[in-house]
């Protein structure tokens, strides 16, 4: 069974970028334990030379044509945002997070 | 002694696809326009909305690997790289992982050693990023998603590249390609050509490669062939001082000289691919592929035995027309309106890379019309205008796209070739300059081109040379 | 005036048309029932909007009352609030969107608007279709209309109890894992999951894109499948969406169910499920029986696996699908932070509930660099075995039928402390999602706490001929009876 140390629970924050507290923390690393040994379950089949199914669907080749559909104004794409500029979404410097 | 090193490179270079269309929406690609302007709520990743794929960027894609000698993938995926970013409005790329649409080619290039082969991992298709601006103070940045979406190829080689030159050939080799193709007009300096180079060091001979870092930001031949360099020297160094070489993606600084890693304790590189539910399979079937196959057209190295061997042109006109695939056509067009290739290829090589190379600029860039050169050599054959006139009349034509022969008798540059007029005007000269005429008939020959020159200055350019010559020949011997 | 809001929704659109009511005063009546009811359903209600639209439709009927009328005509329709509605906010029940208006309508939403059906509001559900009591909700739980006391069932609960509470006279919800199914069945309403592909995704919130399908809930079998009828339809916009099947549902509304081939796996009536569950579900065996149907025991080996792998997977789709959610583009922002990485840690943080923040962690780690063969790929391997399995069934029956859940309508409250035991109760619910196939559920009894039970019924991909026709047989059965 795979346990969720301090290090893989900071690891998913990371990817998941959720802060969590002391307390959800504890929360969540019992949480994913039962959940993986919940879903571990599924190790009981053999499933050596069974395809992953990602689509439950026949249909492919589903494509547009390379033609124009108007867009939008640029102010009604930006009018959901939090804060904005000059028709740009304004974000905190990124230069500094690299 | 000094170790001898050997650096061993790998390129992936990103090429934006030149469809008129973005590749999961109907917004255009076009460059340069306001902010947010061409978005919809696909490419600005809003809630619920969903990707079609441009049918163009994949015919695209496989004209490029068939091109590049790839197996095409006959049932192909999308998968998702899912990575937090401002610049990424679903904080997931669109790309393809494990079933890309290209894979197993190679192209050959030139390099010391004769024609070498460099491989081609793969070809992939994915979405571009948008644009961030930052603003002065460090403080915020600002996003545009109008290059959200823009389709792009992912050209992945085998690192079977040893040295600078070997990729700027490589990369040389491929945009000519690309370009012949008509998908793309790869350009590093504007961006719709990206080439993130893999480096590493090893001894030399031995089997083992060395650990690899990444560059990014390399925006011009130039910069590439320094940051390979600079990055040898880097890795170098710690090799011999003992260190190691972390394994990391740099950012190159082309005023400084210097790359810097880019590194975030906030960036885990963990991208968590998996297959993109909201696309289906690509099924691609031999009849569809040889239609692709029937639009290749023809590229330079045939088209330089072709020129060689059908229009009689010397190796190195060939070679130099072919080099940009929208001169070559100029050339070809010229030549079914009926011009002389030499005489065509003289111009192209002479005045147009002149006058290119003086505004630093590029064939695709400028307004000169091929039945217009067409015409202007055939004026001057004719003896019409002289060579002067002539190239007063095609730099009218570069610039201002002028019809010529309108220009000329527009302002009245046609050539004097009226012998009686011509023979009084001669005449004057002669009358004018008698220590020439003395110096001439003492035996000194430059003092005919003197009278040549004062007699053209007198027309104002007009005059056709041959003509002058030989009034002036035949005045000179009669008073003798 | 108000047994007319016990009407079913094709009596309803009669009356408007016959001018025998105005469709502004039924509206006053609905509007009027959802403050009475206060199960807090709804999560925004369009009430100038609907008034505007029914002005002009009554408009419309006076000016030519022989003109074309759609087939929605004057309806009342509830949107479930991860259906994006233009101009109208669509929050997905989630702190993160809670001033979210998008500027762009869901296809199935055009397609309503299209036959003159009428938005009357965004019904309360699960934050982000996750979970299975629409108690999750930023907005506070949803309460059930036939006792207050017990959840709506989710997460389409909103959309479930608008209906069974008579606030609407069809509703549309979204079914991820069992979301209009078990609902419905909680609700005693009637719900279909169409097959994947069918009803276009475009402008849905998406949970788990490859098992998401919007579908209609409604009163009664005819009233679902004629709003079925006009949200399912090719759209281009939707590359999952199928080109060149029937989608003319309401010519299967007929009782001639003779002969037709019924399976129930025994597995889905073991002792684990509830013994009112399982009495209402013979008796509706009886019944299929009777109607002249051969009705004969299966097996379903893999049910056991059919929860781990869902969860597995939709956690998966789940995690990515809500990146987008970062406090850039739209819906709330933190208001303090250092940076970018900040920003977006303290606004999901602030933005989704306990639920939603455990399927993105658990969806995360399982997509993450040495655990992806381990787990997700594991999982879509389980679910081609369960979609082998299903298609073996199909070979032998037309129709399968299972309980919508192993267990009775639960208490506010009871659910959420233990999600594992949440989960496993969708386990008769979640293998149509995995393999795309219809689904039915229709209320087929009630338990000791006379809270109904409800039925379904699946079929092979694209035969909601089959489980149609069954559920219409077996209803107007149960109304002679």
């Amino acid at each position: 069974m795979k346990k969720i140390d301090d290090e893989t629970l900071d690891y998913v924050e990371i990817l998941a970028k959720l802060d969590l507290s002391e307390d959800e923390r504890i929360k969540a690393k019992d949480d994913m334990e039962k959940m993986l040994a919940f879903i571990e379950k599924m190790n009981e089949l053999d499933t050596k030379d069974v395809v992953p199914l990602s689509h439950v669907t026949d249909i492919n080749n589903v494509f547009r044509e390379d033609e124009e559909v108007s867009s939008f104004e640029a102010e009604t794409i930006l009018s959901n945002a939090p804060k904005n500029e000059n028709n740009m979404y304004e974000v905190p410097c990124t230069i500094l997070s690299e | 002694m000094a170790k001898e090193y050997e650096m061993v490179i790998g390129l992936e270079v990103h090429v934006e696809l030149a469809t008129k269309t973005k590749i999961f929406c109907g917004c255009k690609t076009t460059f340069g326009m306001k902010p947010n302007t061409l978005t919809c709520p696909v490419c600005s990743g809003m809630p619920g909305s969903l990707p079609v794929l441009n049918k163009k960027v994949l015919e695209y894609a496989i004209m490029v690997g068939l091109a590049t000698n790839c197996d095409i993938t006959r049932y192909s995926k999308f998968d998702r790289k899912n990575y937090f970013y401002p610049d990424n409005p679903q904080n997931y790329q669109i790309s393809q992982l494990y079933e890309p649409i290209c894979r197993n080619g190679f192209v050959n290039i030139k390099s010391d050693a004769g024609e070498k082969k460099i491989g081609i991992h793969e070809i992939h298709m994915e979405e571009d990023a948008g644009k961030l601006v930052h603003d002065s103070w460090g403080e915020t940045s600002f996003v545009d998603y109008n290059r959200s979406g823009v389709p792009l190829i992912e050209i992945v080689s085998e690192p079977d590249m040893r040295s600078a030159d070997d990729v700027i050939n490589y990369l040389e080799k491929l945009r000519l390609i690309i370009q012949y193709l008509g998908v793309s007009d790869c350009k590093l300096n504007e961006g719709s050509m990206r080439a993130d180079v893999n480096v590493s060091v090893m001894e030399k001979g031995s089997k083992t490669f060395g650990t690899r870092t990444e560059m990014k930001n390399l925006n011009s031949f130039k910069a590439i062939r320094r940051a390979i360099e600079n990055e040898r020297e880097r890795q170098i160094d710690l090799i011999e001082s003992g260190e190691e070489i972390v394994q990391e993606t740099r950012k190159w600084d082309d005023e400084k000289g210097k790359s810097y890693p880019m590194r975030s304790k906030e960036d885990a590189k963990d991208y968590r691919y998996f297959p993109e539910p909201d696309l289906m399979p690509i099924v691609i079937d031999d009849e569809w592929l040889d239609k692709l196959k029937e639009k290749e057209p023809e590229f330079k190295d045939e088209k330089v035995k072709r020129y060689i061997s059908e229009f009689k042109l010397p190796e190195y006109d060939a070679d130099i027309i072919t080099e940009d695939k929208k001169m070559a056509d100029f050339f070809e067009e010229a030549i079914s309106l009926g011009g002389e290739p030499k005489k065509i290829s003289n111009y192209l090589l002479g005045e147009v890379k002149r006058l290119l190379n003086e505004n630093n600029t590029e064939f695709d860039k400028i307004n000169l019309n091929p039945l217009n050169l067409v015409k202007l050599i055939k004026i001057q054959e004719e003896g019409k205008i002289n060579s002067t006139i002539a190239k007063e009349v095609f730099e009218k034509m570069y610039y201002e796209d002028v019809e010529p022969l309108e220009y000329i008798k527009e302002h009245s540059l046609m050539m004097e070739s009226n012998e009686d007029e011509l023979k009084d005007i001669v005449q004057k000269v002669i009358d004018e300059n008698e220590k020439s005429v003395e110096d001439y008939r003492n035996g000194k020959e430059k003092a005919l081109g003197f009278l040549v020159g004062q007699t053209m200055k007198v027309t104002k350019g007009k005059a056709n040379p041959g003509m002058i010559n030989k009034l002036l020949k035949e005045l000179l011997s009669d008073g003798k | 005036m108000s047994d007319i809001l016990d009407l079913s929704a094709y009596e309803i659109r009669k009356k408007i048309i016959d001018r025998e009511i105005l469709i502004k005063d039924v509206l006053d009546l609905l509007f009027e029932r959802i403050k009475e009811n206060d199960n807090n359903s709804f999560i925004t209600l369009c009430e100038d909007e609907a008034y505007k639209k029914a002005e002009e439709l009554q408009k419309r009927l006076e000016d030519d009352p022989d003109g074309k009328k759609g087939k929605l005509f004057g309806i009342a329709v509830a949107i479930k609030d991860n259906i994006c509605t233009k101009g109208i906010k669509t929050t997905a029940a989630s702190k993160i969107l809670y001033n979210f208006v998008p500027e762009y309508n869901a296809t199935v939403i055009d397609l309503i608007e299209k036959e003159d059906g009428i938005i009357i509001g965004k019904t309360n559900m699960d934050e982000f279709a996750m979970g299975s009591t629409s108690e999750t909700s930023y907005y506070g739980a949803v309460k059930n209309p036939l006792n207050n006391e017990y959840v709506s069932g989710g997460s389409s609960g909103g959309s479930a109890s608008a209906v069974a509470g008579h606030e609407c006279f069809m509703a549309l919800g979204s079914d991820t894992g069992g979301s209009i199914r078990q609902p419905a069945g909680f609700c005693g309403v009637v719900g279909i999951k169409p097959t994947y592909s069918s009803v276009s995704r475009y402008g849905l919130i998406a949970y788990g894109s490859s098992l998401d399908q919007i579908g209609p809930i409604a009163g009664n079998v005819t009233d679902a499948v004629n709003l079925l009828e006009v949200i399912s339809a090719y759209d281009p916009k939707d590359s999952t969406s199928k080109n060149g099947v029937d989608r003319e549902y309401s010519k299967y509304l007929t009782d001639d169910i003779k002969d037709l081939k019924i399976g129930v796996p025994k597995e889905y009536l073991s002792d684990s499920v509830d013994a009112d569950v399982r009495e209402n579900i013979k008796n509706a065996i009886e019944v299929f029986k009777k109607l002249g149907c051969e009705v004969k025991e299966c097996g379903l080996a893999l049910t056991d696996y059919v929860v781990p792998a869902y969860y597995t997977i939709a956690s998966a789709e789940a995690s990515s699908n809500l990146e987008r959610f970062d406090g850039v583009k739209y819906g709330l922002r933190a208001d303090d932070y250092e940076g970018l990485h900040d920003m977006y840690k303290k606004t999901r943080k602030e933005g989704f509930g306990t639920e939603v923040k455990r399927r993105i962690m658990l969806g995360s780690f399982v997509l993450s660099s040495g655990y992806y063969d381990a787990y997700y790929l594991k999982a879509l391997r389980v679910r081609n075995l369960i979609k082998q399995e299903f298609d073996k069934l199909f070979k032998e029956f037309d129709v399968i039928l299972s309980p919508v859940s192993p267990e009775t309508t639960p208490k506010i409250g009871e659910s959420l402390s233990d999600p594992i035991k949440m989960y496993l109760s969708d386990v008769y619910t979640v293998s149509a999602n995995l393999t795309g196939m219809p689904g039915i559920s229709i209320p087929c009894g009630i338990d000791r706490n006379n809270m109904p039970v409800g039925m379904q019924l699946f079929a092979d991909h694209f035969r909601e001929d089959n489980i149609i026709k069954a559920a219409y047989a077996f209803e107007k059965a149960g109304k002679g009876m």
